[in-house]
């Protein structure tokens, strides 16, 4: 068997308004193995971000065990979440979220400056990723001076440039129109079959139908999970990359 | 935390800063004024009390000082075409101090004569002084040229004369004044010698409303014999006759803690045997302390000013990093999400804060400096910096940065990174 990137047991994220309860995630139990492509689907409100942001290190289950990258982060305090999240997590969300007064590539080494121990790197690597996002004649502009899709690759190159365990995406074509979002979806494709793990939260049918496998929920429980065609193509990649 | 994400979250800070000039100034003006405010004020404040206590130090720590007052006139005599007026110390109080008063060292009376001073055809107002040779001792005068007034002058009546230095100067503009033999109102006298210059008496008492700026020193004996106690001093619609047998005693203590005895014993001697109130005690030792005393409040008065126009300007500057940080939630919301610990976010803010707190304290210490050094050369103020004062106003600014800096900082980093996110 892969090895898990990430594990929920029995978690549970209940909101208290007042005294009404919101079971925004109740009893959700799955394991994402390494070099899957997950797409989360299901109506709004139904719990996907919530999901996503413990998968995401950025919120605790109220209950249940979360396991990312082999370690429980239940016995983790702030300072390690935080370092968690700049070295074995890439977020994608919806509006982009660039930081305004940063350039591409500072935007794209923001996860680094965080590390206790930051790679001397740093600068190559972004550039080499701007280039690959096909922004190598932007590496200088600010998000305010790119267009939607532009400020989705710098996320994308952001959201890589720590090697992460596991790439987190929240409706990650929302914003952009179909032309760009199936550019932005090839790039996906291109980074699952590189080896990379990713779990996507999207409500458009032709969206997921580039996942391996499939998540749907509603009222904050999981209705079915689907394993599609495309999981056999992860058991017939060679070892080595499943393991970089 | 490294040197290296340190400097970044300088350069983070000053590039926010920068992209808000105006807004960055306004906030820093607080700081700045405060700031300037304590170091001007230190240094005008130090001046003044420098002057203060050069002024009472001349008069002599370890002396006591009476001095005769013109009682204030009746009011019912006062159209009278000629009168005169009997005021002032006594030869017999003199006497007293001399003879009984314990603690004491020396005692020189001195006598004031209002003489108009002349040579050849040039001629001024001056303040002429019978006095003994021990004066020159007790006021710790400098004899520039020649020398002062010795016992034989007494002994035998001469008539001699010291020159201060503003006498000898108009009088003798070109020539020594050494051996010269000038009019003391209209007898003539010789000078045999001049005094060094000394910072003179802003407001002395025993000259009210009278223009006398040079001195003049005369043998005491001399003086008696030549002038008698009787003095002719002319005013509107008549002439006013003034019988005052000293002016002025000074009396040197023997051990500085024996001042106040001194004092309180002369007060009490005066008090018995003058009906009216006709006369000052001086203890320069006295006036040393409040002087003392008043610098005390003073700095505690400018420190209160200082400190609240600091607090003003740090609680201004609070002020806008709270809006800051409340602008810039989302900004913390996706440097937690891509891994920002609660301190680099502190950081970040607080590094924030304390360059505007500094650079205002900074630009507070250059104005600081200069505002003295305007007050001075406008004002004719003495003014001293101490060098204290700026580096005291600069830590207070950067500490100010800190401590108002702390608070949003640590709301910045305590936000729900999901909440942050989701701010808009
Ligand atoms: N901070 C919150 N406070 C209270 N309720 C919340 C909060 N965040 C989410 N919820 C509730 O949790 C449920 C799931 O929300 P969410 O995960 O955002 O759904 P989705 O992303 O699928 O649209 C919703 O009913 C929502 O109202
Ligand atoms: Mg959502």
């Amino acid at each position: 068997m892969n090895r898990a990137v990430a594990e929920l047991i029995e978690v549970e994220r209940i909101y208290r308004m007042g005294a009404e309860k919101v079971h925004a995630l109740d009893r959700v139990s799955f394991r994402v193995e390494r070099g899957e492509y997950w797409s989360v689907m299901g109506a709004s409100g139904s719990g996907k971000s919530t999901l996503l942001n413990v998968m995401g290190c950025l919120d605790r289950p109220t209950k249940g065990s979360y396991r990312l990258a082999e370690r429980d982060t239940g016995v983790m305090d702030d300072d390690e979440l935080s370092e968690l999240r700049s070295r074995k997590l890439g977020f994608i969300f919806q509006s982009y979220n660039l930081i305004p007064q940063l350039d591409v590539l500072e935007n794209i080494m923001v996860p680094l400056f965080y590390q206790d121990e930051p790679p001397v790197d740093g600068l190559e690597r972004a550039e080499s990723l701007a280039r690959r996002t096909g922004l190598a004649d932007r590496m200088r502009h600010k998000p305010s001076e790119l267009s939607g899709g532009q400020q989705q690759r710098v996320a994308i190159a952001r959201a890589l440039v720590n090697d992460p365990e596991l790439i987190l995406a929240d409706e990650a074509t929302g914003n952009l129109d179909s032309q760009t979002a199936e550019e932005i979806l090839d790039l996906f494709d291109e980074l699952w079959r590189e080896g990379k793990t990713l779990v996507f939260v999207t409500h458009e049918t032709h969206v997921a139908a580039r996942a391996s496998h499939v998540l749907r929920m509603r009222d904050g429980q999981i209705e079915e999970i689907e394993v599609r065609e495309r999981a056999k193509e992860i058991q017939g990649r060679p070892a080595t990359e499943a393991t970089c | 935390m490294k040197s290296s994400s340190f400097a970044r979250a300088l350069k983070t800070g000053v590039n926010s800063l920068l992209l808000h000039k105006l807004r960055s100034l306004l906030t820093t003006l607080g700081v700045l004024f405060g700031t300037a405010s304590v170091i001007s004020m230190l240094a005008i404040g130090e001046g003044a009390s420098y002057e203060a206590q050069e002024q009472i130090k001349q008069l002599g720590s370890q002396n006591v000082i009476l001095r005769s007052i013109k009682p204030p006139e009746d009011p019912n005599q006062g159209e009278r075409t000629s009168r005169v007026i009997v005021y002032g110390l006594k030869d017999e109080d003199l006497k007293r101090i001399e003879e009984t008063f314990p603690a004491v060292k020396q005692v020189v009376p001195i006598r004031q004569l209002h003489k108009e001073m002349s040579f050849r055809n040039r001629a001024m107002a001056a303040r002429v002084q019978a006095t003994r040779p021990l004066y020159q001792e007790l006021t710790g005068r400098v004899v520039w040229e020649g020398r002062f007034i010795t016992q034989e002058d007494e002994r035998t009546l001469n008539t001699v004369c010291v020159l201060g230095t503003e006498v000898a100067r108009y009088l003798f503009p070109l020539e020594t004044s050494l051996g010269k033999r000038v009019k003391v109102g209209g007898d003539y006298f010789k000078v045999v010698g001049t005094l060094a210059p000394r910072v003179r008496l802003s407001d002395d008492p025993a000259v009210p409303g009278e223009d006398l700026t040079g001195e003049v020193f005369l043998p005491y004996e001399t003086a008696r014999k030549w002038y008698g106690k009787l003095q002719v001093k002319r005013r509107a619609g008549g002439r006013d006759m003034e019988e005052v047998d000293l002016h002025e005693i000074i009396i040197e203590v023997d051990h500085p803690e024996n001042v106040t005895v001194v004092a309180s014993a002369a007060r009490e001697m005066l008090s018995r045997f003058h009906q009216k109130k006709d006369y000052e005690v001086v203890v320069p030792l006295e006036l040393l302390l409040r002087a003392e005393r008043t610098k005390e409040i003073f700095n505690i008065v400018l420190g209160s000013i200082a400190g609240i126009s600091l607090l003003v300007g740090g609680i201004g500057i609070m002020n806008v990093m709270l809006a800051t940080v409340t602008e810039r939630t989302r900004e913390i919301g996706i440097r937690r999400a891509l891994g920002a610990k609660r301190r680099h976010i502190v950081m970040q803010f607080l590094v924030e804060t304390v360059c505007l707190s500094v650079g205002g304290g900074l630009v507070g210490v250059a104005v600081g400096l200069l505002i003295p050094y305007i007050v001075q050369e406008a004002a004719d103020m003495p003014t001293i910096v101490t060098p204290t004062a700026p580096i005291l106003a600069f830590g207070i600014s950067a500490g100010v940065g800190v401590l108002f800096g702390i608070y949003p900082a640590w709301r910045a980093a305590d936000m729900d990174p999901v909440e942050a996110l989701r701010h808009e």
